[in-house]
């Protein structure tokens, strides 16, 4: 069963985002969908505007590409430069070592619309 | 130097390059008189020589042979890929495309000096229109995917005509559909709109009312579709799409399920590709060369690509270029010529009797298969199907943890080839069977016997399958290493 | 019929185990009202007689002695192995490999080519072929208008590019839309692409011929800088591979993405196909290649194989957002080319270039000698050159053509809107061609003009 930490806000397109480091990656429950990640493909550079939902990547196994939704409108601040030598990590380390992408949000209560951990749960369980 | 370790008659072949060693070639040219090449600036000329193997003529055979034995092949045995028609290449349609006359004729030859060839695709377009109902015939096309962007270029032609183009520009597509078709519909421009196949396999008129506007380009419909299942209701809804102004494409890929029986046209089809290296049994080259000739009605004809073989009223032909409205060159010549040579020849020894019986047959076969693992796989949908049989791994996998992905790899140990798994997307794990018409029912019932051991296997043994295969060549390939690794191609050990 | 292997007894068996009365009960599913009214009965031919239809004609065509003609489809001397290989049933009768267990004689023969394409390209990365060097240009411009992610929308196409090749690229951009080309026209005097200023900002790429469609061998250097000042992408698209053993490589030129037709050294030209696409990129380009690209891995057992890999850029799985909707590549071909290449070997191939060539510095040295013609344009060349002929060249051709000899092509047939093209000839030579065949060529032309024709 996947682990959703406490801390972090989901979306239902399966992001994470911590409001405290401004990090956002994909939840365990999406990477075990993928399968072995190959790459993550960014179509944002830093300092691009990003509204929640918008599309800011790809990430792809080997048999399977799936765009990246920003759960959160902000700016992109900074991405993670280890996952271009080593995808793998967003498949070890989802929550931490895997994180894609820091963005500033603009709003100040932008993370209304995600899910805690526990109805983020109950919304995997409904798309299993 | 490196030690190839052999398993009987199953040879370790190294990259070609290892077994380079220099000085030695494998032509026979004469040396060249003169080495300078005057007359080229210096910075135009090549530093490094490319790194090309050394080897005689001897070893560049040995190689390949080797290398080949490593392939399954029609020739070794059954290859029911589903959608992909694996049947027999008949031998006579392969010398008949290596005639000189055709190999050694320059493309740019005067009417007058390839009158043959000229005669040869026009007698190939009129069968084609023949078997389909279609005014004319494209035969340039190098594939299907390129056939269906063709088709499509015709349909954008005509609405551009019509000063719709700005708006016109969905397509629809069922979600039985082959991936090339929406990416096919990109790449001329338009969107495609995915729609919901019926609960019986087939698509329902009341998918399509919703979309009858004036944003309506066309529909794309393989017939019979994916799961093998004719499109009952596509005249109806070649019907509606044209009372909104739209056209219908038909993906015939699988046109071998109904060639002799239906003529696409009278579904009020307006265009469609045929997949030559399908339905008329030329050979697959390991990936090609296939080709992808579209037939069209009457209206699309004048849009088709340049230049168009025509007969003259003297029994001459010609190729005529000046078409105002074409949509141009899809090819720089004239397509994979000696695949249109095999076809016409497969069309000329089966004559329309001959066409008619081979679907006949092939859908017998399928449905034999059908009834015969009914029992031991789950059919996808429970409703009459032609050419192929889609079953899925639903029950089997909830009853063992073994995939339709590891039945096929179990097979490769009995010495078949599998069908093809896990297309379409909309069955889970899909197990797609197409015998094709060329199979024994010996080989059938062999091959039948065989997924039943397997699957009995997956009972009492699943770790068994889940392992396979044992017996090819090389294990499971890891396919993760290779997508992030990315060797894509050989080099130098490093000293 | 032959090919199909049950007795009437198999097919009774088989009807009654599947339940049906007869073969026309598993086609209920098909409305009658749709099936074909009249189905063409007629009858089949047998081998005999088929043999004897087919050969007639081809008997129609004629096979000229002596080539002296290229334009985008060269012929060169393909030895009797190559067709060997390719007609083994293991490789012409098998699939897309789709199960690498079973698929490893084809894979390991594309990675091979791959690393071929490589070498003569000096890129980085090359896929498993594309249908045709003219479609491959197309491709490598769309590929070009990806990698700018929809910020450039015109790209610049040189005029030297084959016709026909222009006119595929016309209809593949067409289609795709919003796009402009601006054609970049010839320099009149030397057959060179000229560029009409800096590249601009809205440019995706610029492409040109390498050589072009007159013969001349472009600075591709110059051109690759120029796209690079301007933030473009260079493409060139290699007319005949065998050049590269002579000729500079593009990725040796700085170029981005090079293109080409294989078909002359594959050995399947006849007719004009099957061609064969070529494209070898830089590596920062690999995940906006179309088609399909093999890759080196290990098997369960440690060992090393092949597969298909970085399929998510293809059509099956990123279905409209795909880098492109090809689902095939030119296997058979790419393997003649292959085979082709490692008999030759660097040696093999640069004679092959350079004997070409002669015969054709040869040929042209001669003609040159009859009064009245002259070099349609100066720039240098590898084994093809344009030469204008001082009246009647049809005439010239005719008579060529009864001494077994085509005799290039003539360029009216290209540019009919061009007056200065109208007696002129694309002439090329290969190794197929003899000292004999071109001195025999040049005296038939002396002669043609002297008896004032």
């Amino acid at each position: 069963m996947s682990e959703y930490p406490n801390n972090l806000r989901y979306s239902r397109t399966h992001e994470w985002f911590d409001p405290e480091t401004n990090r956002m990656g994909i939840s365990s429950f999406a990477v075990g969908h993928l399968g072995d990640v190959v790459e993550v493909d960014l179509s944002v550079d830093e300092g691009d505007v990003v509204d929640a939902g918008d599309e800011v990547g790809t990430i792809e196994s080997v048999k399977t590409a799936s765009p990246i939704y920003a759960p959160v409108s902000g700016k992109i601040v900074g991405f993670n430069e280890d996952l271009a030598d080593a995808p793998e990590l967003v498949n070890d380390a989802p929550y931490t070592d895997g994180w894609i992408l820091e963005i500033e949000p603009s709003g100040g209560d932008d993370t209304s619309d995600l899910l805690d951990a526990t109805l983020y749960s109950d919304h995997c369980a409904l798309e299993e | 130097m490196t030690t190839h370790i052999h398993s009987g008659l199953l040879h370790r072949e190294p990259p070609i390059f290892e077994l380079s060693s220099p000085g030695r070639t494998g032509h026979a040219l004469p040396a060249p008189e003169n080495l300078d090449c005057e007359g080229l600036p210096g910075h135009f000329l090549r530093e490094k020589a490319p790194g090309l193997p050394e080897l005689s003529e001897v070893e560049v055979v040995r190689h390949f042979v080797r290398l080949s034995q490593w392939n399954h092949c029609i020739e070794t045995g059954m290859y029911p890929l589903g959608s992909c028609t694996m049947k027999y290449n008949p031998k006579i349609n392969d010398a008949m495309s290596g005639l000189a006359g055709f190999t050694a004729t320059h493309p740019l030859q005067e009417d007058e000096f390839v009158q043959g060839s000229l005669e040869l695709m026009y007698q190939l377009e009129s069968a084609l229109c023949r078997v389909s109902g279609f005014h004319s015939v494209t035969l340039q096309p190098s594939a299907g995917a390129n056939g269906e962007f063709t088709g499509l270029a015709l349909i954008k032609k005509a609405i551009d005509l019509r000063g719709q183009g700005a708006r016109r520009k969905k397509v629809l597509i069922p979600d039985t559909a082959h991936g090339t078709n929406p990416a096919s519909v990109v790449l001329n421009g338009f969107e495609p709109v995915l729609i919901v196949t019926g609960p019986e396999g087939v698509l329902l008129p009341d998918a399509v009312r919703p979309h009858l506007n004036d944003e309506l380009a066309a529909i794309m419909v393989t017939n019979p579709n994916t799961l093998g299942i004719f499109e009952s209701h596509l005249k109806e809804i070649s019907e509606l799409v044209h009372g909104a102004g739209g056209y219908v494409y038909m993906d015939g890929a699988n046109f071998n399920a109904i060639m002799g029986k239906v003529r696409p046209a009278d579904l009020g089809v307006d265009t469609m590709h045929f997949n030559l290296h399908k339905t008329f049994a030329t050979p697959h080259g390991g990936g090609g060369p296939g080709a992808g000739p579209v037939g069209c009605t009457e209206e699309l004809a004048p849009y088709l690509p340049v230049p168009r073989v025509l007969r003259t009223n003297e029994g001459r032909y010609r190729l005529v270029s000046e078409l105002p409205n074409t949509i141009g060159r899809v090819h720089p010549f004239f397509g994979n010529f000696s695949i249109l040579v095999r076809a016409f020849t497969y069309i000329m020894e089966n004559g329309g009797s001959g066409l008619k019986k081979v679907t006949e047959m092939a859908v017998l076969n399928a449905n034999y298969v059908r009834s015969l693992l009914k029992d031991t796989l789950t059919v996808s949908v429970d409703v009459d199907t032609l050419h192929e049989v889609v079953f899925t791994d639903r029950d089997l996998k909830k009853e063992t943890h073994v995939s339709t992905m590891d039945v096929a790899k179990r097979l490769l140990d009995f010495g078949f080839h599998p069908p093809t798994v896990y297309f379409p997307l909309i069955v889970p794990g899909a197990f797609m069977v197409e015998p094709t018409e060329t199979e024994s029912r010996i080989e059938i019932e062999n091959f039948v016997e065989t997924v039943k051991t397997i699957i009995s296997e997956a009972r009492t043994d699943p770790e068994k399958v889940i392992g396979a295969p044992y017996r090819t060549g090389v294990g499971r390939l890891d396919e993760t290493t290779a997508a992030r690794k990315r060797i894509l191609r050989w080099t130098p050990p490093q000293p | 019929m032959r090919y199909l292997p049950h007795s009437p007894h198999d097919i009774q068996h088989m009807l009654k185990t599947i339940g049906v009365e007869d073969v026309e009960e598993l086609f209920r599913s098909i409305p009658r009202d749709q099936r074909t009214e009249k189905p063409d009965e007629s009858p089949g031919l047998p081998e005999c007689q088929l043999r004897r239809y087919i050969e007639g004609l081809s008997s129609k065509n004629k096979v000229f002695c002596v080539m002296l003609a290229s334009a985008g489809a060269p012929f060169h001397a393909v030895p009797k192995a190559v067709e060997t290989i390719i007609g083994r049933s293991e490789f012409q009768t098998a699939y897309t490999p789709y199960q690498p267990e079973v698929s490893q004689g084809t894979l390991q023969a594309v990675f091979e080519f791959q690393t071929i394409v490589t070498e003569l390209m000096g890129l980085d990365v090359s896929n498993a072929s594309l249908y045709d060097g003219a479609s491959a240009v197309g491709e490598a411009l769309l590929l070009a208008l990806r990698v700018h992610k929809g910020k450039r929308r015109s790209v610049w196409v040189s005029e030297g590019l084959h016709p026909h090749a222009q006119t595929v690229i016309r209809t593949m951009l067409h289609a795709f839309g919003e796009v402009e080309i601006r054609w970049l026209p010839l320099d009149g005097k030397t057959g060179a692409t000229l560029l009409p200023g800096p590249v601009t900002s809205d440019v995706a790429a610029v492409a040109v011929g390498y050589p072009n469609f007159l013969g001349v061998v472009e600075d591709v250097a110059a051109v690759a800088v120029a796209a690079r000042q301007g933030g473009a992408l260079s493409i060139v698209s290699v007319s005949d591979p065998s050049h590269l053993a002579v000729l500079a490589s593009p990725g040796q030129l700085g170029v981005d993405i090079a293109v080409g037709e294989g078909m002359g050294i594959s050995g399947t030209g006849g007719m004009g196909g099957p061609g064969l696409g070529l494209m070898a990129v830089r590596d920062e380009y690999v995940k906006q290649m179309p088609g399909r690209i093999v890759g080196q891995t290990v098997d369960s057992r440690g060992n090393p194989g092949y597969v298909l890999t970085l399929a998510t850029r293809e059509q099956h799985i990123r279905r409209e957002k795909a880098t492109s909707n090809i689902c095939s590549n030119q296997a058979l071909v790419a393997l003649a080319f292959t085979v082709h290449m490692s008999l030759l070997g660097p040696s093999g191939l640069k004679d092959m270039a350079v004997l070409s060539r002669n015969r054709a510095m040869e040929l042209r040295r001669g003609l040159l000698e009859i009064p009245g013609v002259c070099e349609l344009v100066s720039g240098p060349v590898m084994n093809e050159f344009a030469l204008v002929f001082p009246k009647n060249a049809e005439g010239l051709r005719a008579h060529m053509a009864d001494n077994g000899i085509f005799f290039g092509v003539p360029l009216g047939r290209f540019y009919p809107d061009k007056p200065e093209y109208k007696e002129a000839i694309l002439l090329s030579a290969t190794e197929t061609a003899c000292r004999d065949d071109i001195s025999h060529t040049i005296l038939l032309a002396k002669e043609f003009y002297r008896e004032g024709k």
